[in-house]
């Protein structure tokens, strides 16, 4: 599963605050199926936050952040109606990209 | 360097949880749940309901925007506050699962009989759920609101008692059980005492909910059936009468209560 | 005159048959609104006489209490070999008074039942994550004794809670078959063993 995240981001103050939410499974690979199977290792590994063209935030993930993760942050500058794209990757190499306008 | 400082959150984890455990108090969870609501992911739920809501689907192929949730068609936005309700149309009460089913196969032509014999979490009974999410998140923040005058809802009310103090199974529960006294916990998990006002606007008003233990979305069909599993009874039948029945007793106990669907449990 | 004579009773009896009729299709919704899913079975859906007593707010009268309880009395199997704890292992105690597994419908019949003793009663002071339903047995023995009243009592209560209070919330572990007597000799040991957490 790897539906769109859920982006909010608004300015205040000549601050902006993004709250992401993504949508990923984040396996550990040390868990096990009913049948005892392992379950291969999923989770994101790099995130990056653009504001407009310049980036904002790189964050580095590992298999210990919960499914499904929230994120948030702060940056300086960010005007309403300015684009903030945020990007995942994960361990097998899928990605995703959502963007949102601040509000 | 990122060596060191996986260390270091993993030894803050570690004290966490120690310290977590050492009142008594922190059990309730309250706190840990305050912080969870800022980014539940039952949103995710809610935009994958919002989406199918207004997707051409099933045999049909034709969207849910014309389903009646008992405002009139395509009127969400504080629908699932007064659900469940009586409809003329299928002669029944039903809650919104069940009403959804309705939709779903007179819409759009999709079997209910596939929702019914289905699995939680799965397939279309699956896609029932993440519209319960976007619908009920139209309601958040609005009264529970279901309407005890009408002689049809009243009648499964009753039902409803009934069935809540019905001792059976292999372990002679009943949802009294657990849900008939007030500041009781069963394990660490605080149990709302469903015979009051209070408590029965709490528990319907805080499903459906996104569970963090297991990263799972769980409807109100779904935690009944849980409920019963761990009654040790049969499998109640997805949106049969006593699903009903008991929705009604808690919604109608619980009116005037506040939604805020969907919630977010530990 | 006459007719408000004659309107009185039949109002009653109308209530009356409203109230039974309630009962005869809250006891047919709980048959046809459910199904039988592995070990589950539907014949966990009827009630047998103190389920059907116990069903309602209110605990019936005393004296029917009374009459139920020492029913269930009767049903309680004392230990074959007089061994009420001592050949027991608190360690295994421990494990099925922490266990809340078997006898639903993801469980088979293989399924070690627990006795889920820990979802509702407080044992281990160092276990914090006890539930509060029934009461807290933190220092079981160390705070009751270990005379031949108390233990036999505690064997009782554990075979069948319902012999000494027809309405309690606890299962019948042993008369139901959720434990077997061995099991229970365990837990009576985690009760009793003074080297158990729970007198510690």
């Amino acid at each position: 599963m790897a539906g769109p995240m859920r982006i909010r981001a608004a300015s205040a103050d000549g601050v902006t605050e993004v709250r992401v939410l993504m949508s990923h499974p984040m396996e550990t690979g040390q868990r096990r199926d009913s049948s005892g199977e392992p379950i291969p290792a999923h989770y994101i590994t790099e995130l990056t936050a653009k504001h407009g063209d310049k980036t904002v935030l790189t964050a580095y993930m590992g298999p210990s952040v919960s499914t499904n993760p929230y994120l948030a942050f702060k940056f300086q500058g960010g005007a309403a109606g300015d684009t903030v794209q945020v990007s995942w990757v994960d361990n097998k190499g899928e990605s995703r990209t959502d963007e949102v306008q601040i509000r | 360097m990122r060596k060191k400082l996986l260390a270091t959150v993993v030894g803050t984890a570690a004290v966490l949880a120690a310290s977590s455990m050492t009142s008594a108090q922190e059990l309730n969870f309250d706190e840990y749940r305050q912080m969870l609501r800022d980014g539940n992911p039952a949103e995710l739920f809610e935009m994958e309901g919002e989406e199918l809501w207004v997707t051409a689907r099933g045999p049909k192929n034709a969207t849910l925007e014309q389903c009646d949730l008992g405002l009139g068609p395509g009127v969400v936005e504080g629908a699932a506050a007064q659900m469940p309700r009586y409809f003329a149309d299928t002669d029944k009460v039903q809650d919104l699962e069940s009403r959804l089913m309705t939709c779903m196969e007179t819409l759009q032509g999709i079997d209910s009989k596939e929702i019914i014999d289905g699995r939680f979490r799965q397939g279309e009974r699956g896609k029932v759920a993440a519209i319960v999410a976007y619908v009920t998140g139209q309601s958040h923040g609005h009264k529970i609101n279901v309407d005890l005058s009408d002689p049809k809802v009243k009648d499964m009310y009753d039902l409803g008692e009934k069935a809540f103090f019905y001792r059976t199974g292999a372990m002679d529960f009943s949802c009294a059980s657990c849900h008939s006294q007030d500041g009781l916990r069963i394990r660490a998990t605080g149990l709302p005492n469903i015979t009051t006002p209070e408590g029965a606007a709490e528990g319907w008003g805080s499903w459906p909910a996104y569970r963090v233990s297991n990263s799972q979305f769980w409807t109100m069909q779904h935690r009944l059936w849980d409920c019963f599993r761990q009654q040790r009874t049969a499998e109640p039948i997805f949106g049969s009468d006593v699903t009903i029945a008991l929705s009604v007793y808690m919604a109608g106990k619980g009116n005037g209560g506040e939604a805020v669907w969907p919630g977010v449990k530990r | 005159m006459k007719k408000l004579m004659f309107a009185a009773p039949l109002a009653l009896f109308a209530s009356v048959a409203i109230a039974s009729d309630l009962e005869a299709r809250v006891e047919e919704m709980m048959l046809s609104s459910f199904k039988a899913n592995g070990i589950a079975s539907l014949d966990r859906q009827k009630r047998d006489e103190i389920q059907k007593a116990c069903s309602s707010p209110t605990q019936p009268d005393a004296e029917t209490m009374k009459r139920l309880e020492a029913v269930e009395m009767q049903t309680i199997q004392w230990p074959a070999n007089g061994d009420y704890w001592q050949g027991g292992s608190w360690e295994e105690g421990q494990r099925i008074a922490l266990s809340g597994r078997g006898l639903t419908w993801t469980d088979n019949a293989d399924t070690v039942n627990g006795g889920g003793c820990y979802n509702c009663h407080g044992l281990d002071p160092a276990n914090e994550s006890a539930g509060t339903i029934g009461p807290a047995l933190h220092g079981y023995a160390k705070v009751r004794g270990t005379s031949e009243e108390i233990v036999k009592y505690t064997w009782g209560k554990l075979w069948n809670a319902k012999a000494y209070n027809a309405c309690s919330d606890m299962p019948r572990n042993g008369f139901g078959g959720i434990l077997s007597e061995e099991q229970i000799r365990h837990v009576m040991a985690y009760l009793f063993d003074p080297a158990s957490p729970v007198n510690k």
